[in-house]
């Protein structure tokens, strides 16, 4: 990859002057110097903010982020507890038009990956038809045979889908993966924004950038609507939220949706199940549960039906699942279309059970598995991408430009040993955007994870989170890896002309910023009651 | 509310009263120690022991140093002050979403440089300033917490746990007191025992408003009375219970449950304090009557987890 600094101004100090392309798509620039439309404001607001001022800003999202407690837990760190999520304040920004094609694409993609997960698990057509091998799926280790023939309400699966797009070089976004089991960050996404309107109110105003923040409200609905069918109405539907506990890394952000629904955080030690019916134990008593948004593995739920040594679950929960008594969102069993091997086929899944062609194109991927693909990619193993298909979070996973010899030596023996459990990607250049990094304006690689909420219909929360690569030149954006993330725009399609120029002294930000925070308490949502 | 949820706030409070008492005590215990004889240790050691309601330690030299350091600073013992801190931090942790974040931020301020003091080598020597520390973080957690988080069930919990602590250890502090200075009439007190009855009084933290509701005349009965029977100075015996008792009154309301075993308890014990007689009490003896409310809170703390935290799950799916 060449990379080339170019100067972009060639007059006075500028923040970006250390500022790279290459040949990766720049979400910012579409030459050196001339900053795409869309980003023509933000570029000139950059450009007019003092360095100690760029800097101060940062400091002061960081502490928003720390007064919080906006943190996530690294596993396999030395510390080995909190951090605070590191953000950085320039936004993404993406214009309506790309947005609705990958509105369209994601509605798409979900709905096809739910009528697979249905047919799979009853008669089993398109395997039968030998578009998808039937030995993948069986060999998968996330297909569960005990969820065959198991009724779930109006046949979703996957309610809360995180799917990662990356940009290619070209300007398309593609699919990089599906998260269709436990898919986290949403949380950030929301934080994200908050700070963000704080720090750039009259940015964000004059762009007019679509709401986030009915995300909670969107997710509450969408569960509600999946109440087991022997129950009365909606509205009565007692909905919680699963947490593993204190220890999980992702325990801020389900203490944080939990809050934001109004819903009770319940641990598995909270319930019980009695004739098949699950209940919580309340001081007011034990209460009935209907809809659970569970954040714990499907190997956790249940030890009289999964893991037997798992703490975590509730025994019995599974037979009230069969027993159509409760709804779990995400559904068990999910894993089995989020594994990256069957990722390879999801362009022929939506052609075989909605004919139409997949409007977002799948990463061009290699199954391990197949003996010329294997060959092939072990003899070019420096420039694949390798992952192990049921992992998530960045781990088992090796980057060929960026690995020693060695590194490549180890994984060449995994692949061997257990070529089921290995793909092979070429290593994509992802898109760069502009990052504040120390005094400058950086570019570093991104992705962008938007979520997906499937119930009585689809919704999209416009935007997501953008994950960044932090560190110079890497390419795995993952939190637990040392990345971090970005606040999203997708722009209202009304916007035709051009937002005015925003260079603002210092006391008029401040000013701006008093008024958006005022704004922003009044517009918070009433305390909401506990059920 | 989970019950869960509602047990870990109920501790936390416990815990918490527990080392703020377990400060005030030992800070007037080591100013007596400086006034006494050296023969005299080893018996304040027992009635300290008594007070506190916690197990000796093994062998080894009585002095105010090793007082501390088992009643204060040692972490292997489940009772000691640091213990009481930490255990407290660690319940509201796994609730830390049902209080306000003031009020997480000072339990953790408090609980961080209690342990960073805990582990300085002279701490023996700045026990004044660490155990006036200790309190002032505990009356501003409390203030933070009446003033940032919502009075509701959750609230109630703490108010409950926190006054059934107060109940029992005053309970036992006084009891052992007046087991150590058995006084049944209204005589007054001889020079050499003066400092011991204002130093129980200053242990409660009451010897100004005694001073105000009685003068500085100290008699046996009176501090009895103020510390057992007054219904409005914070640390009585009366009070703390008739706290108890609203909460749980207000629990019930609120839990839509027949009030039960724990509030016929709690109507008992302030029926029993509203119509005792203190002359009664001290003939009688001042530390079986104690006893037996403590005996009281022992079970009325069994019954409220009966009711409303560990209730055996067939009972309830009965109705």
């Amino acid at each position: 990859m060449s990379v080339t600094p170019i100067r972009l101004q060639t007059d006075a100090y500028s923040s970006f002057v250390n500022y790279q392309l290459d040949n990766s798509y720049d979400e910012m620039f579409e030459a050196p110097g001339v900053p795409r439309a869309h980003y023509r404001t933000l570029h000139k607001t950059l450009m007019g903010m003092a360095p100690e001022e760029l800097r101060r800003t940062q400091q002061a999202a960081d502490l928003t982020f720390l007064h919080e407690g906006i943190t996530f837990t690294v596993y396999g760190n030395k510390e080995g507890t909190e951090r605070i999520f590191p953000n950085d304040l320039v936004p993404r920004i993406i214009p309506a038009g790309e947005w609705a094609k990958i509105e369209k694409g994601l509605t798409q993609r979900i709905t096809a990956l739910n009528i697979f997960l249905k047919d799979i698990y009853h008669q089993g057509q398109i395997l039968s038809d030998g578009v998808v091998p039937r030995e993948l799926i069986y060999s998968c280790r996330h297909f569960r045979r005990e969820m065959r023939e198991l009724q779930v309400p109006r046949d979703v699966y996957v309610s809360v889908c995180g799917t990662d797009l990356v940009r290619l070089p070209g300007s398309e976004f593609a699919v990089l993966e599906d998260n269709l089991r436990v898919p986290s960050g949403v949380s950030y996404m929301l934080a994200n924004r908050k700070v963000l309107k704080r720090v750039f109110p009259t940015l964000f105003r004059d762009y007019n950038v679509c709401p986030v923040d009915h995300y909670p409200q969107a997710l509450l609905a969408t569960l509600r609507s999946l109440a087991p069918a022997n129950w009365p109405t909606q509205q009565d539907a007692a909905t919680v939220l699963l947490t593993p506990g204190v220890a999980n890394s992702a325990y801020f952000e389900h203490t944080f949706l939990a809050q934001q629904m109004g819903i009770e955080l319940v641990e598995g030690r909270d319930l019980l199940v009695h004739d098949n019916v699950v209940y919580m134990r309340t001081t007011a008593g034990l209460r009935r549960v209907d809809v659970i948004y569970r954040r714990v593995d499907d190997d956790f739920m249940d030890p009289l039906c999964f893991r037997p040594d798992s703490t975590l679950g509730v025994p019995g929960l599974f037979n009230a699942y069969r027993a159509g008594n409760v709804t779990l969102a995400n559904a068990i069993g999910t894993g089995v279309a989020d594994d990256k091997a069957v990722y390879a086929y999801v362009p022929a899944i939506i052609k075989y059970y909605l004919a139409e062609d997949a409007i977002l194109p799948n990463v061009p991927t290699y199954l391990l598995n197949d003996a010329s693909s294997r060959a092939m990619v072990l003899e070019k193993l420096d420039e694949m991408v390798v992952k192990a298909v049921g992992e998530s979070g960045g781990y088992g996973m090796l980057i060929g430009p960026h690995s020693t010899a060695a590194q490549r030596e180890e994984f060449r023996q995994r692949v061997l040993a257990d070529p089921r459990n290995y793909i092979a990607q070429p290593t994509l250049a992802l898109s760069r955007a502009p990052c504040l990094i120390g005094d400058d304006v950086e570019s570093r690689h991104i992705d962008l994870r938007p979520y997906i909420l499937f119930g009585e219909k689809v919704t999209l929360v416009p935007g997501g989170l953008t994950r960044v690569a932090l560190p110079k030149g890497s390419l795995v954006v993952n939190s637990s890896q040392g990345g971090g993330s970005k606040d999203t725009w997708v722009l209202r399609a009304e916007q035709t002309r051009e937002p005015g120029i925003t260079q603002k002294s210092a006391a008029d930000l401040e000013e701006a910023a008093a008024d958006a925070q005022a704004l922003d308490r009044a517009r918070r949502p009433e305390g909401k009651l506990r059920q | 509310m989970l019950s869960r949820v509602a047990d870990n706030l109920y501790w936390m409070s416990r815990y918490l009263e527990r080392a703020e008492h377990t400060a005030r005590l030992v800070d007037v215990e080591l100013e007596l120690w400086l006034d006494q004889a050296q023969r005299a240790g080893a018996e304040r050691w027992r009635f300290l022991l008594a007070a506190l309601q916690t197990a000796p330690p093994g062998e080894g030299p009585v002095s105010a140093a090793s007082l501390v350091e088992t009643l204060v600073f040692n972490r292997t013992r489940p009772s000691s002050l640091v213990s009481c801190i930490a255990a407290a931090r660690e319940n509201l942790r796994h609730v830390r979403e049902q209080c306000s974040s003031e009020m997480w931020e000072q339990l953790n301020r408090l609980y961080l440089s209690v342990m960073d003091k805990q582990a300085d080598e002279s701490r023996h020597l700045k026990s004044h300033a660490f155990l006036r520390g200790v309190r002032d973080g505990a009356h501003l957690f409390q203030g933070i917490t009446d003033g940032t988080m919502s009075h509701g069930e959750g609230w109630q919990y703490i108010q409950l746990g926190r006054y059934v602590e107060r109940t029992e250890t005053l309970a036992s502090l006084i009891g052992a007191h007046f087991e150590r200075l058995p006084h049944k009439s209204d005589e007054a007190v001889e020079t050499a025992e003066y400092l011991e009855w204002i130093g129980l009084l200053k242990a409660c933290g009451a010897f100004e408003s005694y001073c105000k509701a009685y003068t500085a005349e100290i008699r046996p009965m009176q501090v009895a009375e103020f510390l057992i029977l007054n219904s409005d100075f914070p640390h009585s015996v009366r009070f703390s219970v008739d706290r108890v008792e609203s909460a749980l009154k207000t629990i019930a309301n609120l839990t839509e449950r027949k009030a039960g075993m724990p509030a016929r308890i709690a109507g008992r014990l302030r029926a029993q304090l509203s119509f005792s007689q203190i002359d009664e009490i001290l003939a009688a003896g001042a530390p079986l009557y104690l006893r037996s409310i403590s005996r009281e809170c022992v079970q009325l703390h069994a019954a409220i987890h009966q009711i409303y935290f560990d209730y055996p799950v067939e009972s309830e799916l009965a109705s």
